[in-house]
């Protein structure tokens, strides 16, 4: 059932594999050491289309249903996590409620410019106070004729020194709060009043950048609010619900190629006079790195077609996202154990993999917020 | 103006190939479209985007070479042709594929037909020159290069690591080589739009050909793996010492000499 892809989803995947392989990989360690995305590659990613697989076909862009962009994530995930993450932040948490929840206006606006990855997208719902916590906003929208004023500070927000258009989350209604007090903006990068703050020093994902997003009383115009007033926090639910899955397939990807890089090294590197292969302790970790991959595949998997087929995904996208994630964890620790000082050392892509896994446990929710929605399903019955 | 790219699909040979009972094994196996192919179909769509008209891709094959005619559609081919010989022949060699191509080529009045240099996998470099023969047009092999005005055709080809200059005529048959060109991947979009692009098959009979008229000259008596190359062996002394060394091996272990 999950095995059988559409031709032309299976075109897509073998075309993104070449050109991640290609075009990409020779760039990983310059991007690592640079902290940069050399432009050719952006401007390659663009031509290809990749900046457009969440938004419609009338857009600009494919359109691809929740399938098709696990495929096409997957196999983003094969190379460097913060190429990768320009890229799915823009195309999954930045796009989707545009695409979902916006007025045609908004859509005819900025669609188009995003679907060719001129106008790159950032999502912009976490604040100091309000990290898990997402409903504790501290950042103000108040309504003044047929403009909002926005103030307050966003932080941790992927994207934002490079994005153009933002969907941010304000408080418009305070007694209300997550149950109709919360209202989804967006907001252009040249708004009045709004700057970015610092650029966050990371443990990795080098070469994409978070900062604070600030807003001292800027004006944004009344047509640019997505979805209805005070329904933001329901929006940012669906939005978040959507991109764990895209997050669970993008730490398959990138498992698999740890276990490429794990095999072939094992093949290849001689102690004690034999290939270190050969000895069952490295042949049992990458056996249980195989096996847990292809349980995160089949979990992803099955949550984009329950998406697909119109079904209620929260238990199963915070399963994908709770399980590939945690996956990934460890098998990045075991391809740092297979290849000894090796996995440790910069030379190899190894010690990237492994520093790049960890934020995958911790945003788009934290794991143990998966765990929590997981269990109040099970609990409901 | 009237394009043709003639296209193959063939295994990946930069991928692993098992053979068994004398037949490449296809599972696991990797296919592809043959990459002096690709540079065709590429170039095809240069001459297109610069001159006006249309490129069509021709392969003769199984109903899997399918997949390949949609990547070239994908890159950005208008349509495509797949001879399906699937039902009809056991097995085919370049006079079979020329003999099936010549004939579908026949009425078609290309102006310019693309082939490969050579297939990655058969690598005869027989079948476009064959073709060209068929049409009685002329043909040349391994261009790096393609320039066309009018009807006056200049080409620049490989011989050998060494280039030639051509001038020639439309209608005219090249073979591809490679720096012709850097073959663009097929977009997403692309692969979008190709699944609306017309993909006609058709078969032996409407090309009124039978299994006689395209019986296969070759017979293949095996296939195998060529034997693994053995590790190389460094010679240490003395450089007159070396040499000495390796004129005796050169006549007494490797025979060459
Ligand atoms: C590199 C990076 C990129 C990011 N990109 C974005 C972005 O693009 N947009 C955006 O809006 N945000 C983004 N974030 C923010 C991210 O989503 C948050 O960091 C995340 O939601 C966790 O919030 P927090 O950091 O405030 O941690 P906290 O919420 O303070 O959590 C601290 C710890 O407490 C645990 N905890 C909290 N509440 C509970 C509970 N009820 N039960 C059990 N344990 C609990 C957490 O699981 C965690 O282990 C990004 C963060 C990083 C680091
Ligand atoms: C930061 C750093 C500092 C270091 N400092 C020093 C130093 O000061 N001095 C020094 O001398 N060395 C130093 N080392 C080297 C370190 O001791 C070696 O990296 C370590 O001994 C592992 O050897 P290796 O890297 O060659 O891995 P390998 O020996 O190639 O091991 C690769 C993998 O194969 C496994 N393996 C190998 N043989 C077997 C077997 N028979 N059965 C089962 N599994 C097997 C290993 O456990 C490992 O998982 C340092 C390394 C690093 C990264």
């Amino acid at each position: 059932m999950f095995t059988q892809l559409k031709p032309e989803i299976d075109q897509m995947k073998q075309m993104v594999r070449n050109y991640v392989e290609r075009e990409v990989e020779p760039y990983a360690q310059q991007i690592e050491e640079e902290d940069k995305i050399p432009q050719h590659l952006i401007e390659q990613a663009k031509e290809l289309g990749l900046f457009g697989i969440s938004i419609p076909e009338e857009y600009g862009g494919i359109g691809l249903n929740a399938v098709g962009k696990a495929v096409i994530l997957e196999q983003l995930g094969r190379t460097h996590n913060g190429f990768v993450s320009l890229i799915s932040a823009h195309t999954g948490i930045g796009s989707t409620g545009l695409v979902k929840l916006a007025s045609p206006y908004l859509k005819d606006k900025y669609l188009p410019g995003m679907a060719a990855g001129e106008k790159i997208a950032a999502f912009a719902l976490s604040e100091p106070a309000a990290g898990s916590d997402a409903t504790n906003l501290e950042t103000r929208a108040v309504k003044r004729g047929d403009k909002w004023i926005v103030n307050g500070t966003k932080h941790f927000i992927t994207n934002a020194p490079v994005a153009d258009v933002f969907t941010v989350f304000a408080l418009t209604d305070k007694e209300k709060g997550a149950k109709g007090g919360i209202t989804a903006f967006l907001i252009e990068k040249d708004f009045p009043g709004f700057t970015i703050g610092k650029i966050d020093k990371k443990m990795g994902l080098r070469g994409s950048y978070t900062a604070q997003l600030i807003f001292e009383d800027c004006e944004v115009p009344d047509v640019n609010v997505i979805g209805e007033v005070g329904m933001g926090y329901l929006s940012a639910l669906k939005i978040l619900g959507e991109g764990r899955v895209g997050l669970a397939a993008r730490a398959v990807g990138s498992c698999d190629k740890l276990i490429e890089l794990s095999a072939s090294y094992a093949k290849e590197r001689k102690q004690f006079g034999k290939p270190i292969a050969d000895n069952q302790a490295i042949q049992w970790m990458l056996a249980d790195m195989a096996t847990e991959t292809e349980a995160a595949r089949m979990l992803t998997l099955k949550a984009a077609h329950m998406i697909d087929d119109g079904k209620k995904v929260i238990k199963e996208a915070s399963m994908a996202k709770l399980f590939a994630s945690d996956v990934f964890n460890r098998v990045a620790d075991k391809a740092v154990q297979i290849h000894g000082g090796m996995g440790y050392v910069a030379d190899y892509p190894i010690e990237r993999f492994y520093r790049d896994a960890r934020i995958t446990k911790i945003y788009e929710g934290t794991n143990e917020i998966q765990r929590l929605i997981i269990a109040r399903k099970v609990l409901e019955g | 103006m009237n394009i043709v790219v003639l296209l193959k699909r063939t295994f990946d040979t930069e991928e692993k190939i098992s053979i068994a009972n004398g037949q490449v094994q296809e599972e696991g196996a990797e296919f592809i479209i043959n990459p002096y192919d690709e540079y065709g179909v590429e170039e095809a769509i240069r001459l297109r985007d610069n001159h006006g008209g249309e490129v069509t891709v021709v392969s003769v094959g199984g109903e899997e070479a399918e997949k390949q005619l949609r990547t070239a559609l994908a890159m950005g081919a208008d349509k495509a042709v797949l001879i399906n010989t699937e039902d009809d022949l056991d097995e085919g060699d370049q006079f079979t594929t020329a003999k099936i191509l010549t004939s579908y080529l026949t009425d078609k009045n290309a102006d310019i037909i693309l082939a490969g240099n050579v297939a990655i996998d058969g690598g005869s470099g027989q079948v476009g020159p064959r073709v060209a023969e068929g049409l009685g047009i002329p043909y040349v092999t391994t261009i790096t290069q393609i320039e066309v005005n009018g009807k006056a055709v200049s080409i620049t080809r490989d011989v050998e690591g060494d280039s030639e200059s051509i001038q020639t005529s439309l209608p005219v048959l090249v073979t591809c080589q490679q720096g012709l060109n850097e073959p663009r991947y097929p977009s997403l979009p692309g692969i979008m739009k190709a699944k609306k692009k017309p993909l006609e098959e058709i078969e032996l009979d409407d090309l009124d050909l039978d299994e006689e008229d395209v019986r296969a000259k070759i017979k293949t008596l095996d296939i195998y793996l060529p034997p693994q190359k053995a590790a190389g062996r460094l010679l240490e002394g003395d450089i007159s010492a070396q040499v000495d060394e390796l004129v005796g091996l050169l006549r007494n272990e490797a025979k060459v000499i």
